[in-house]
């Protein structure tokens, strides 16, 4: 090593800031921060839905408080649900007169429920007006099929008209009795759904189906004596069955429509309410964490599982959450064969030039239409003119209400798919490009033809590049709601799409997806306050059902790309 | 035989004298002309007739239309857009581009390997039986048979006997090799066109292919093209020197490394030459 060298190394030891940035080290620590603030973001989100929407469930306690407003002292009874501070400013134009002077006050939203008898469920008062909180062990809150919940205080139940228990004699026995009546009115409720839903549905179905039969008939002008005496045997033999049920159900409704309960108001009103419209009755204050948590689990399972009720403020998103999946499949099982057909077919078949050049700039023009332009589309091709063909084709008997000429499953599935079809032909294309030549050369040596090439060695090759395309479009088609509201999605859908009466899938059913639920109940609900937290809560299930769908998708995908690895390579 | 690199006697493995015997031509080539398009020719006026069961090696430069020629016996050229051929290919008297040929039962019977091993995605049973499931056939039995006996021939069989079922990914690059061998020999071609097949190969793993190319050639004829002069004296029975799209000079192995006719072909042999 000479002189020189020696110099030119040493002069390294106070390296300027030019230095730093060639040694590429600011570059290191950029893509460090942005994958940070990613990850970040991704986080946040998925914590903040928890947070909100999943805090929800657990049984709050009930405060009893003295609200002063004016010289006018009442007790108020409900949940805190959220405090805030506002401006002295604010208050003074909505019209409060405050006593104290600060310049910020705390404000806090009450949800006191009651609606029936209070006009509204949630109420905002300023802490200063609120006196002395207590948490009194013996308030009961009820959850109600109507009017949202009950807050008071338990005072008698009655079962069949008579009088069982009095909390003023015994409080814990009229508590437990209470309960039981609950319990046994929920039995026989569910055994109610039952006969409703299943075996009257299943009657109801099979007369929707002999009226169109008749009507079929009658078209064909087949509808002579001894077809008309079939069907009048047939439907008679039907109405004996709906009227059997028919008394078993009216034998339910009477068996349960004398439970009621009274109980007192926090302003001291007493009311008497049906025991029937109760689902279930809690008291939280006095509840430990344990029971706590078991009435958490118990209300979010109904959340998952459950119907929604109450303009869907209350109640389960079930309905919502199997309309998204199965929509999403039907999609997925619509768009792969199309999509790998005409990958195949561009990429395999076409003579390449100036055509499959156009073709291919088209195709990837069409992912970046915006959804809402293919929803117009799908309702003005799909639903309007290939669902009224349809009608006129097949189903004329039910003419002139449509069967397939109104928006429904199968509608939405196929212009989502429309809507995906373009990420799964430029995907399949990418997989199909990347297979070695030498692999297909190797197959047609061996004198198989190029369609046997395709079918045995290419095609398997590719999977991985299809599974690829599939992930996202489910990714980007479970998200979809803009389209889906002009082909078929619905707020509430009467029946699920899938059930026991033939044929099983009806893809003519309109839908719940849980996209256009979040959308219904935030912004859509009479009742903003109950529904907010609900809207957390479907966001972040619609989030975690999009993730595990394209979990399956992408362990899936590395499965076979495991297969194939080494040819990559 | 001074000017000479290469000592013939030393390096052939096997006497020539065994290969002795009565020769028929097994595949012709008459005026050949090979196009990519309208303008590129890459193949000039070829005449060359190839003895059966004898191994017949192509040699010269990169890009002297070596692989070209070997890729019309098989109509490989086919899959390539634009490509045109003139002149006349026979196998066996069949001519090869006649109209109605059936191009797969054409590569039937004229198999090919290639420079890289090109394994299918499967099992090593499934890709020896591969051609004949093309074939339709799909009987356990007669599969089991030709597989055991191809992976025999291809002198692979001990190495995979227990690992059938396993991938054929997972086995080296020269196993690799020998079981594109074994699947091509599973269809039983007459031709077998091998196209560098050692040039992607370890030593070890050229010699048993050499190896194999000797034992294969008793049952089949086998045109190779190579890039390595010494592995085309060790193998072949002929040798055909190419440049720049023509034949220079064609004749038995023997001859052409120790008495060149042509000026070109001794100063490439010689290494006077690229």
């Amino acid at each position: 090593m000479n002189t020189q060298d020696v110099t030119t190394l040493h002069s390294q030891k106070n390296p300027g800031p030019l230095v730093w940035v060639k040694s590429g080290e600011p570059m290191i620590w950029i893509n460090a921060a942005a994958v940070s603030l990613s990850v970040i973001a991704v986080v946040g989100l998925m914590a903040l839905l928890a947070v909100r929407g999943f805090s929800h469930f657990w049984p709050k306690d009930v405060m009893l408080s003295n609200v002063a407003y004016q010289d006018n002292v009442r007790p108020i009874l409900g949940e805190v649900v959220e405090e805030v501070e506002v401006s002295r400013q604010q208050l003074l134009e909505a019209g409060f007169t405050l006593k104290g002077s600060e310049d910020f006050f705390q404000r806090t939203l009450l949800k006191q429920g009651n609606r029936d008898f209070l006009g509204s469920d949630f109420v905002w008062l300023i802490n200063e007006q609120l006196d002395a909180p207590q948490y009194p062990e013996n308030v009961v809150v009820i959850e109600r099929l109507e009017w949202g919940n009950f807050y008071g205080y338990l005072k008698s139940v009655t079962r069949d008209g008579a009088l069982v228990a009095d909390a003023a004699e015994d409080e814990a026995g009229a508590w437990e009795a209470f309960q039981s009546v609950i319990a046994d009115t929920l039995s026989v409720r569910e055994a109610i759904h039952v006969i409703e839903r299943g075996d009257i549905g299943r009657i109801n179905y099979a007369m929707e189906r002999l009226r169109l039969e008749e009507r079929t008939l009658e078209l064909a002008d087949a509808l002579d004596a001894t077809a008309q005496a079939a069907l009048a045997s047939e439907r008679a033999e039907l109405d004996a069955q709906y009227k059997v049920l028919q008394d078993q159900l009216y034998t339910l409704y009477d068996s349960i429509t004398n439970h009621s309960y009274s109980a007192i108001l926090a302003d001291g009103r007493e009311v008497s309410l049906p025991i029937a419209k109760v689902v279930r009755a809690y008291q939280p204050n006095g509840m430990g964490i344990a029971d706590k948590l078991a009435m958490y689990v118990e209300r979010l399972w109904e959340f998952l599982s459950d119907e929604p009720r109450e303009a869907n403020t209350e109640g389960g998103i079930f309905p919502a959450m199997f309309g998204t999946v199965m929509m999403v499949i039907l999609m997925a099982i619509i768009v792969t064969p199309f999509g790998v057909v005409a990958a195949v077919y561009l990429r395999e078949y076409a003579r390449q030039g100036l055509v499959t050049r156009i073709i291919r700039v088209a195709v990837n023009n069409l992912a970046g239409v915006p959804s809402i332009v293919y929803g117009v589309f799908g309702l003005g091709f799909f639903v309007y003119f290939l669902g009224g063909e349809l009608d006129q084709l097949f189903f004329p008997a039910a003419l002139p209400s449509p069967t397939f000429g109104t928006p429904g499953l199968m509608w939405a599935s196929l212009t989502l798919a429309l809507l995906t079809l373009p990420v799964v032909i430029v995907a399949t294309e990418e997989g199909l490009a990347r297979i070695p030549k030498s692999v297909r050369e190797g197959s047609l040596a061996l004198g198989a033809t190029r369609a046997e090439t395709l079918w045995r060695v290419v095609l398997p090759m590719a999977t991985p590049a299809m599974m690829t395309g599939l992930i996202l479009a489910v990714a980007r088609a479970a998200g979809e709601v803009a389209p889906l509201m002009l082909v078929g999605v619905v707020k509430l859908a009467p029946s699920l799409p899938l059930d026991g009466n033939y044929p099983f899938i009806h893809l003519d059913q309109k839908f719940m997806h849980l996209g256009f639920h979040i959308y219904d109940v935030g912004f859509q609900s009479p009742n903003v306050e109950a529904a907010r937290p609900l809207v957390y809560a479907t966001a972040l299930l619609l989030v975690i059902i999009i993730a595990l769908l394209n979990l399956a998708a992408v362990t899936l995908r590395n499965r076979l790309r495991e297969r194939y690895k080494s040819l990559e390579a | 035989m001074q000017t000479h690199a290469i000592d013939i006697e030393s390096i052939r493995r096997h006497p020539a004298a065994e290969t002795a015997g009565p020769i028929d031509n097994s595949l012709q080539v008459e005026g050949l002309n090979l196009f990519y398009d309208q303008t590129s020719q890459a193949l000039f006026d070829i005449n060359l007739e190839i003895p059966k069961r004898r191994v017949t090696a192509f040699i010269g430069p990169s890009g002297c239309g070596k692989s070209s020629l070997l890729r019309c016996f098989n109509r490989m050229n086919d899959l390539v857009d634009g490509c045109r051929v003139e002149g006349h290919l026979r196998l066996e008297g069949d001519d090869i581009y006649a109209p109605n040929v059936d191009v797969a039962g054409l590569r039937r019977r004229i198999g090919m390997v290639f420079q890289k091993p090109n394994p299918f995605p499967k099992s090593i049973y499934e890709n020896v039986a591969y051609g004949l499931r093309i074939q339709g056939i799909n009987k356990k039995r007669v599969l089991d048979e030709v597989v055991e006996k191809s992976l025999r021939a291809a002198a692979l069989w001990d190495e995979v006997k227990d690992r059938l079922n396993d991938s054929a990914l997972g086995l080296s690059g020269g196993q690799q090799q020998r079981l594109v061998i074994a699947r091509t020999v599973a269809v039983e071609p007459e031709v077998l066109l091998l196209d560098e097949p050692a040039s992607a190969l370890d030593p070890i793993s050229t010699l048993k292919i050499e190896e194999l190319i000797y034992e294969l050639k008793s049952r089949y004829t086998i045109v190779i093209v190579t890039h390595n002069m010494q592995q085309a004296a060790r193998v072949s029975d002929m040798t055909a020197f190419m440049y720049m799209g023509k034949l220079i000079e064609y004749d038995s192995t023997d001859r052409l490394f120790t008495n060149p006719n042509q000026k070109q072909t001794e100063d490439y042999i010689t290494g006077r030459y690229g």
